[in-house]
């Protein structure tokens, strides 16, 4: 397929970023690339085979259900970058 | 050579760049299996007390609160953790060129590359500023640079270390690694850090190995024979074919293998490791660690700005595809698709470690490339030909010294094994290594 400048527009979007027009001209051919390599998929036959999501090698068991010291709030918030109280502050998003 | 690793440090580090901190008050312990040994870490693993950057801008200043099960388990063994190691922007990318703080140079060759993404990991050894140090590999990036800088360097089988507290990539393919200039001491860290964790969800339930000695007699090595191909460098193919006659020599039987599905592994890995990186950089938003862009006007301004500013090209590029791939529309076309050909590279493996115990190949296309000559993104995408589809597979990958170009350029192999088998990998490799001390030629980064 081709990518229109428009869906890197939507695309970036979706992805939380602002690009600058001279991005939006490089990512549109950056990922044109890949697409245009991804297209030899396609002379594949899948029909009946199964997606891989993850390679379980062996059973992956739940730990047991014991109490573990939590990291703290002091350490949880030590990095933030706008810390309040015991919260992440965020811009005001209510009028 | 633990006491005198500041001073290396101090000498060589201002030609090389593989670091992004350095601990100059570390110590270890006098006991223990790693007592006194010098370990650098790849700035992608916590380690309390140290910065975790993961090569980005948007964590600059970053302390993480806690450390990685990997750099506990180093600490009780008594290794003293020198520093965190430079690398390409949380993983992405083959040559150490993505880091927002600047490239890290190859050691044999100053104008190249060390490779990626452990590169600073893999420079600090061979630079001999420590003794090992923990790379990630998600495809590819251990043995890379692992080959690049004429270090062993294994990528352990899917869920056979823990990556609780390094930072997610693409989660169903990364895994933490060791690095060394010999086998031995590789195997004694690997050792170390391996075996089940409870905090870590993928963490197989599989003991730890134990060391062991695999004859070379009747041994089945596999060669597939889409990894010698076009595009395989004459001196690269030489060194690995001529590994594969000593094998035969020491008598090891050479079998032919086929896995089909090589090319298309390169593509379906360029859709699903930027898939699950999108999903796993969305937590980078500026809310509650890491960079937050200034004077932001509300919450999506907050998200994009920080983002943006905080990125490098090469991350943006991935959280775009994997976002495209993932987006209505197009997750059957892309993803889904992706998926059902990572079982078809699946069953190619499984079929050749049927007929082989262990697979030979090159570990890349071609030895160190020079800093900035690989322009396109795509064809930086190819130098992973040879370590993704195993890592698709989840299997365990070696990289080992297998001799040197002309030029004096480090070239690797690549030993590939079935789910757990790192003990023979090394046990192989350690037979190859005896009669080939190709790691006693270190750079001569003295005279440069």
């Amino acid at each position: 397929m081709k990518l229109s400048l428009d869906q890197v527009r939507r695309v970036a979007a979706l992805s939380r970023l602002s690009l600058t027009s001279d991005e939006e001209a490089r990512l549109a051919v950056d990922l044109q690339a890949v697409l245009d390599a991804a297209a030899s998929l396609d002379t594949l036959d899948l029909r009946d085979v199964p997606p891989t999501a993850q390679v379980n090698l062996t059973e992956s068991p739940l730990r047991r259900d014991v109490a573990v010291e939590p990291l703290g709030v002091k350490k949880a918030l030590a990095n933030a970058p706008d810390p309040v109280g015991s919260s992440f502050g965020v811009p005001k998003v209510i009028e | 050579m633990s006491a005198g690793w500041l001073s290396r440090i101090d000498a060589v580090e201002p030609k090389v760049h593989a670091f992004l901190h350095v601990d100059r008050s570390a110590t270890g312990s006098g006991a223990g299996a790693l007592a006194g040994m010098t370990v650098a870490i790849k700035d992608l693993i916590h380690v309390e007390g140290m910065p975790t950057t993961a090569g980005s801008k948007i964590l600059e200043g970053f302390m993480p609160p806690f450390s990685a099960t990997v750099v506990e388990r180093l600490r009780a063994a008594g290794a003293v953790l020198v520093g965190k190691t430079n690398l390409d922007e949380f993983g992405m990318g083959s040559s150490c060129e993505n880091s927002a703080y600047g490239p890290t140079m190859n050691p044999y060759d100053l104008k190249r590359t060390p490779g990626g993404s452990s590169g600073g990991s893999a420079a600090a050894v061979a630079a001999g500023m420590c003794e090992a140090a923990l790379g990630t590999d998600t495809g590819g990036s251990i043995r890379l640079p692992a080959a690049f800088c004429n270090l062993v360097g294994l990528r352990p089988t899917y869920g056979r270390v823990s990556r609780w507290g390094s930072v997610a990539f693409a989660s169903s393919l990364d895994q933490i690694g060791p690095m060394a200039r010999t086998v031995d001491v590789c195997e004694r860290v690997f050792h170390v850090i391996a075996g089940p964790d409870d905090r870590d969800a993928t963490s197989a339930r599989v003991p730890p190995p134990a060391r062991t000695d695999v004859g070379l007699k009747g041994l089945r090595i596999g060669l597939p024979r889409e990894y010698f191909g076009e595009g395989l460098a004459p001196e690269v193919e030489r060194a690995v074919r001529a590994a594969a006659t000593w094998y035969e020599g020491q008598g090891a039987k050479l079998v032919e293998v086929s896995l089909p599905h090589t090319n298309a592994a390169l593509a379906t890995y360029y859709l699903l490791a930027p898939s699950e990186a999108s999903s796993n950089l969305a937590r980078y938003d500026g809310v509650r660690f890491g960079r937050r862009a200034d004077g932001v006007k509300g919450l999506r301004d907050m998200y994009e700005r920080t983002r943006s500013e905080g990125f490098g090209a090469e991350v943006k590029r991935r959280i775009m595809l994997g976002t495209f791939a993932l987006s209505a529309g197009y997750y059957d076309a892309y993803y889904v698709k992706a998926q059902k050909v990572r079982t078809l590279v699946r069953r190619d493996f499984d079929a050749a470690l049927s007929k082989a115990d262990v697979l030979l190949t090159p570990v890349s296309p071609t030895p160190a490339f020079e800093l900035g000559a690989v322009k396109s993104p795509m064809a930086l995408y190819l130098m992973d030909v040879f370590t993704i589809p195993s890592a698709l597979a989840g299997l365990p990958g070696l990289a080992l010294p297998g001799g040197f170009t002309d030029a004096g350029l480090p070239i690797g192999l690549q030993l590939t094994g079935r789910p757990f088998a790192e003990g023979e990998l090394f046990s192989v490799a350690r037979s190859y290594e005896r009669a080939h001390p190709w790691h006693e030629r270190t750079p001569a980064l003295e005279s440069s």
